[in-house]
């Protein structure tokens, strides 16, 4: 398999290389940025449930504050989605 | 290529030639503008419609559009603000129907291209929103607005050469950047999302053996199309929410 691989590395020529290349770290920039925002909005939709479960009364009022939260979490990952963006096509 | 299917490049998925005008001249016209001017044409008339029809009972668009108001001053600004901030209940009513309206186009035949999915919209809104959180800190407590969102009462004095310039970036760069960013991002993920599992269903189509995968793409596809709708919604409230936020807190000094 890693001979194929090599095979097909040498046919490519420099740039398509370096394209492919980039698009693996592209990829890679995004997964990395999913990470902690992914843990983030878990944790907060979990506790925000929680919190609706023992006191419904203020469901209202956690469930604004939740979105809120979920907002300034959720930047960070769509940052990483614009960066992705900008390496691979930019 | 991926396994004898083609893709187009994701230049064709966002980049709109101009009816007229030269291209990346200030006055050219492309369908995203096209898009803005309808979305802010359908803003207008449903607000004039509502605003003329005449009873006691709420009907047709009055219904629609006072419901959307109340949800937006009992669910947005009474929960994030409260009550003084019912007199920028405008601002935020159209700030929230014109988002939801052009966002809503994604999934609208003919057009399906949501109009904050190029960076222009949701930065102009963001800059818009900026200003105007900047001004009624202003008009609420004068030149000390400044003063106060970059150094909030009760930091210890040894702490605010560190406390100053992170306040100063996140009030008033990072703010109209991450709301801009927020808008745009969500929409073009999603028209990227819709675009591939249509571009699959056609490619598909033609395909020999690959066919049998053909439902399974259409099906996610019309899912992905109701996901859309949500989250055109979900913008378009998360934009209005956050630039009540901004308006309430800089209509107080943080305590």
């Amino acid at each position: 398999m890693s001979m194929l691989a090599q095979i097909a590395y040498d046919a490519t020529s420099k740039a398509e290389a370096q394209a492919i290349t980039a698009s693996g770290y592209a990829g890679l920039a995004y997964g990395l940025a999913t990470l902690g925002p992914g843990i983030g909005i878990g944790y907060l939709v979990g506790q925000s449930v929680q919190a609706m479960a023992r006191q419904p009364e203020a469901a209202g009022m956690v469930r604004t504050t939740m979105f809120l939260g979920i907002a300034f979490t959720e930047a960070l990952a769509l940052i990483g989605f614009v960066v992705f963006i900008l390496l691979k096509f930019v | 290529m991926i396994f004898g299917l083609e893709f187009p490049p994701i230049e064709n998925l966002v980049e709109w030639p101009n009816v007229f005008g030269p291209e990346g001249s200030w006055y050219g016209f492309n369908k995203i503008a096209l898009i803005n001017f309808v979305a802010l044409a359908a803003t207008t008339v449903l607000f004039l419609v509502a605003g003329r029809s005449k009873g006691l009972v709420p009907k047709g668009a009055r219904n629609l559009v006072e419901s959307g108001v109340a949800f937006i001053r009992d669910g947005i600004i009474m929960e994030t603000v409260g009550k003084d901030g019912i007199r920028y209940l405008p601002y935020l009513v159209s700030l929230f129907f014109f988002i939801f309206i052009t966002n809503i186009f994604e999934v609208i035949p003919f057009f399906h291209m949501p109009g904050n999915a190029r960076m222009a919209g949701p930065a102009v809104l963001a800059l818009i929103t900026w200003v105007y959180f900047i001004a009624v800190g202003l008009k609420h407590q004068g030149l000390k607005y400044f003063w106060n969102s970059v150094a909030p009462p009760g930091v210890p004095k040894a702490l605010l050469p560190l406390v100053i310039p992170i306040e100063l970036l996140s009030t008033f760069i990072v703010r109209p950047f991450s709301l801009a960013v927020r808008l745009f991002a969500n929409m073009l993920a999603g028209h990227i999302l819709l675009v591939t599992f249509s571009v699959l269903c056609i490619t598909l189509f033609s395909a020999t053996l690959l066919a049998l995968v053909l439902p399974f793409s259409f099906a996610m596809l019309v899912g992905l199309t109701g996901f859309e709708i949500m989250v055109a919604f979900l913008q378009a409230y998360i934009f209005t929410i956050l630039a009540a936020v901004y308006i309430g807190s800089s209509m107080h000094a943080e305590h």
